[in-house]
């Protein structure tokens, strides 16, 4: 099976946000809504700042606990290359998995269910890159399987230094920095 | 002098100029998928692509329009287009929320009440039409057609430049020019008789090192060279940034000076002295291309490191260093010549030095440097001439600003509405430029308003401009019109077009069929001779051996292949009295200005205030898009960059709420701290577009705070009349 994943080139990244309005557009996020975000990161003294400009979003961790702690089973990992999904008719809006995302990445939508970033799966099951990885023009944003060593973001993993968001929270995030 | 090198205007004038014409009757414009269902009956279902270029931003990248059952679904980049590659930035994809924004005007406008209460009598189309021609009609009569300005900024403004020429005036303005890119294409036009134009010439993709000033390239989010500046980083270019804020680009420089606030010309020539007295210029090409170099050598020796240190603050040896880093990329270095140049009031002699630097590391007409561009070649429509106006323009009477002026001088028509000298201006035309949020001094725009018997504002979104004026006509957006045919130029020649994908939501109209409909009140109907706008766009694309058919399904139609660089055997010409690079200007000289630029001091902030510095976010277009409820999303207020240092001492965190007030007691709306390492503790940094007062404007009224209200003064450029913004100081005001 495949384990689909991100490689998000923060060298590159300008922080313009047209992945968070490509996803608005292509999955009709409500206004006020959005599924991924935009961090920009300052450490040290000026002059000497250093910053890390990044797009986040789901992480689709491996070890879950949206997944895990899920009453229903609504929120699970899809047999399509293990995408964390919401089942949305089977959500009860009981929000258990916004408390256990150490990301913020979840969000209740007006209709009642919890969304969140879907890795665009619908684009993704037509051979297609999802939205905000199609329309970055900084060319910074990368989607794979990370379990096929010859993959784009397999490769890139291979070659350049990366961290993860919090890995220290165990849940084996599945969305990767370039530094 | 030529203010545009005259190969450029030949082409230009050939190419571009206006025009149109408009369906006679009012329905039937867009062929939309409503009007479809209406006609047959049946909802449209499935997937439309509808290629058409943008106009979030004056860029005007080609993009497709994915319209889902008839509805605007999203945007995306056309793939064959030259200057978005296929991927468009967050304006383009967010493009989908001008269309649907609730705060759009609706309908045509009579003002009732004072000038700026924005009370309004909703009127038909004939009626707005009949009354502006009214108006024009006496002005005419009373003080003669040059009494009428218009101030435009974006390609639809070309169907009313046509229809107010036909009139009988050319008193005709561009905030493009005079409050932003002006200095730096004056400039360049002197010293190398051509400009850096827009698209801009620079080969960011192939540069092996950029400098460059205050050019916030990733935040300024112009498409092509955003992408081309993500290449450079992913490829190790050296890139080298001034600028007293750390900008998005200078967080990927491998040298970030981070230079006092109006100190960048005694940078650039310390910089200037080191190439020269160490030797390191590109020796072949000053000899070969330019004009002046003794003359030049002689004046810069003064301006050493040791020198420039206390000036710009800049360490001597790092200022060396990277001197010598750009001299070790010769001839792949390019010092970008930036474009928002309306800084100090020295901007052109800014701009002098910048392309002097790239003359001695010969980057004009080098790869990685300032490329070769040609134009799409399309003829104009056949008009008839246009009436000789009898006088002169009244926006730079007895040529005080002698250079630049290519677009007109806003601010000199301004000017000559507030003096009624040389003669009165009685009437504006406004085409999608918030007059309020572009020219520095508000109050000085609302005074000359006053002295107006017409002001006619046509634009999408209720602007503060149209707040002021006595009739307001609400324009179709992009996606519901066709405009003009666009072909800049540009490395690869292209045109490409607009054409609406979705029918208007209310009683919105395009530009082209506004003009066309006035001119048939004014008698003006042998200056729009075709039946349609379709029929206008066919004539002149057949005339290029293209058609209309074939535009509207491609988008884009490319040119052939142009050199562009000496490597791929371009050989450039320099339109200058000496047919070289002018190091020394013999035009400036001959004009009674420095032929080489020379350092000026301007004023420090006092104590307690600092400098105000603006720019642009990478979401939003000037004040035209905050209440595009898409780009809200992302960035609904502005905030001000405060260095932390200072904010610890005034006790304020970042999400604070404080107002600016400047030196002349002017108080700006409650705007939000940002405490940040990322600026200098001279000065401080808000996104300008931000702080709307009209209440018209229901997404946007009082989000954050607006820089135009605070830049009550200005310096004007002696050389072509721009308005240097960045002499203003702020203190903050606790009490919100």
């Amino acid at each position: 099976m495949a384990r689909f994943g991100m490689v998000i080139d923060t060298v590159k990244c300008v922080g313009c946000t047209d992945c968070v309005v490509a996803c608005e557009t292509e999955n009709n996020v409500p206004v006020g809504f959005a599924r991924d975000w935009i961090e920009q990161i300052a450490i040290g003294k000026f002059p000497d700042t250093h910053v890390e400009i990044r797009s986040e979003r789901c992480n689709h961790c491996s070890e879950a606990p949206c997944v895990n702690c899920c009453p229903t089973g609504a929120s699970h990992h899809s047999e399509f290359g293990g995408v964390v999904l919401v089942t949305h008719n089977e959500c009860i809006g009981c929000k258990a998995c916004i408390e256990s995302c150490p990301y913020g990445a979840r969000f209740v939508h007006p209709e009642g269910y919890i969304d969140k970033c879907t890795f665009c799966i619908h684009r993704v099951k037509e051979g297609k890159d999802p939205a905000c990885v199609s329309v970055c023009p900084t060319h910074c944003m990368h989607f794979g399987d990370l379990d096929d060593p010859n993959s784009e973001v397999s490769k890139l993993l291979q070659k350049r230094k990366h961290h993860s968001l919090l890995p220290e929270a165990g849940t084996s995030p599945n969305i990767f920095y370039l530094t | 002098m030529t203010y545009l090198s005259r190969r450029r205007f030949l082409k230009i004038s050939g190419a571009s100029i206006i025009a149109t014409a408009a369906l006679s009757s009012a329905g039937g414009v867009v062929k939309g998928a409503k009007k479809l269902e209406e006609k047959t009956g049946k909802k449209i279902k499935g997937i439309q692509k509808i290629p058409t270029y943008c106009s979030m931003c004056f860029w005007k990248c080609s993009a497709i329009a994915y319209v889902k059952n008839g509805e605007l679904w999203k945007i995306v980049g056309n793939p064959e287009d030259p200057l978005s590659n296929g991927r468009l930035c967050p304006r383009g994809t967010g493009g989908v929320g001008a269309h649907y924004d609730p705060d759009r005007l609706k309908a045509p406008l009579i003002r009732k009440n004072e000038r700026g209460e924005e009370k309004w009598v909703q009127v038909t189309w004939d009626e707005a039409f009949e009354y502006i021609a009214s108006k024009m009609n006496k002005i005419k009569k009373d003080y003669g057609p040059e009494s009428i300005g218009f101030f435009s900024h974006g390609i639809g403004g070309g169907f009313f430049k046509h229809l107010l020429k036909a009139y009988g005036t050319r008193n005709i303005a561009a905030p493009s020019f005079d409050q932003c890119l002006g200095p730096r294409d004056t400039a360049f036009e002197i010293t190398y008789g051509d400009v850096i134009g827009g698209p801009e010439r620079t080969d960011i993709e192939n540069a092996k090192c950029i400098v460059l000033f205050g050019s916030h390239i990733g935040e300024n989010m112009h498409n092509t060279q955003v992408q081309e500046f993500a290449k450079a980083v992913e490829r190790g270019a050296s890139i080298i940034v001034v600028d007293p804020r750390m900008s998005t680009a200078a967080t990927k420089a491998k040298y970030y000076l981070p230079i006092k606030p109006g100190t960048d010309l005694a940078l650039l020539l310390t910089w200037i002295n080191i190439l020269i007295s160490e030797d390191l210029y590109d020796k072949d090409y000053v000899k070969k291309y330019t004009f002046g170099f003794e003359q030049l050598k002689a004046e810069v020796s003064k301006y050493t490191p040791e020198w420039a240190y206390p000036v710009t603050g800049i360490e001597p040896e790092l200022i060396r260093k990277t001197a010598h880093e750009i001299a070790r990329f010769i001839p792949s270095a390019l010092v970008h010549p930036g474009r928002h140049s309306v800084w100090y009031g020295d901007d052109t002699q800014r701009g002098r030095a910048l392309a002097i630097i790239n003359a001695l590391i010969g980057s004009w007409g080098r790869k990685g440097g300032l490329t070769n561009q040609d134009v799409f070649d399309i003829p104009s429509y056949p008009y008839p001439p246009y009436p000789e106006p009898k006088r002169q323009r009244a926006d730079n009477p007895d040529k005080k600003y002698p250079f630049g002026g290519a677009e007109g001088y806003t601010t000199g028509l301004r000017e000559a509405t507030l003096t009624g000298k040389p003669y009165p201006i009685k009437g504006w035309f406004v085409y999608g430029t918030n007059l309020l949020y572009s020219l520095p001094n508000t109050e000085e725009t609302i005074k000359a308003i006053q002295n107006l018997d017409l002001l006619v504002v046509i634009d999408v979104i209720p602007s503060e401009i149209a707040g002021y004026a006595d009739v307001v006509l609400p324009e179709a957006v992009y996606l519901e019109r066709y405009d003009e045919l666009f072909a800049p130029y540009f490395k690869q020649p292209f045109v490409s077009i607009r054409q609406p994908v979705v029918d208007p939501p209310n009683d919105q109209k395009p530009g082209w069929w506004m003009a066309k409909q006035l001119s048939e009140k004014l008698g003006l109907q042998k200056y729009f001779p075709w039946k349609n706008i379709e029929e206008y766009l066919d004539t002149r694309l057949k005339s290029a051996g293209l058609s209309l058919a074939e535009i509207k399904k491609k988008g884009v139609i490319k040119g052939p292949e142009i050199p562009l660089n000496l490597e791929e055997g371009f050989e450039p010409e320099f339109e200058t009295p000496t047919g070289k690079i002018e190091l020394y200007s013999t035009v400036l000289a001959e004009k009674g200005f420095d032929p080489i630029p020379k350092f000026t001091k301007h004023k420090d902030p006092p104590a307690g205030y600092f400098r105000l510095l603006f720019g642009r976010a990478p979401m939003h277009s000037f004040s035209r898009t905050q209440t595009n409820r898409l780009l809200d999303n992302v960035m609904n207020e502005n905030e001000v960059w405060i260095n932390a240092d200072v904010a610890k001492k005034y006790g304020l965190n970042s999400g604070d709420y404080i107002k600016l007030k400047n030196q002349d007691g002017v108080l700006s709306n409650k705007v939000k701290v940002k405490s940040t390492e990322r600026i200098r503790t001279d000065c401080v940094y808000i996104v300008h577009g931000f702080g709307h007062n009209s209440r018209m404007l229901k997404g946007a009224y009082l989000k954050g705070a607006s820089d135009s209200q605070l830049i009550t003064k200005y310096k004007i450029d002696p050389l072509m009349g721009g308005t240097g913004m960045n002499v203003n100081f702020v203190t903050f005001e606790m009490e919100v």
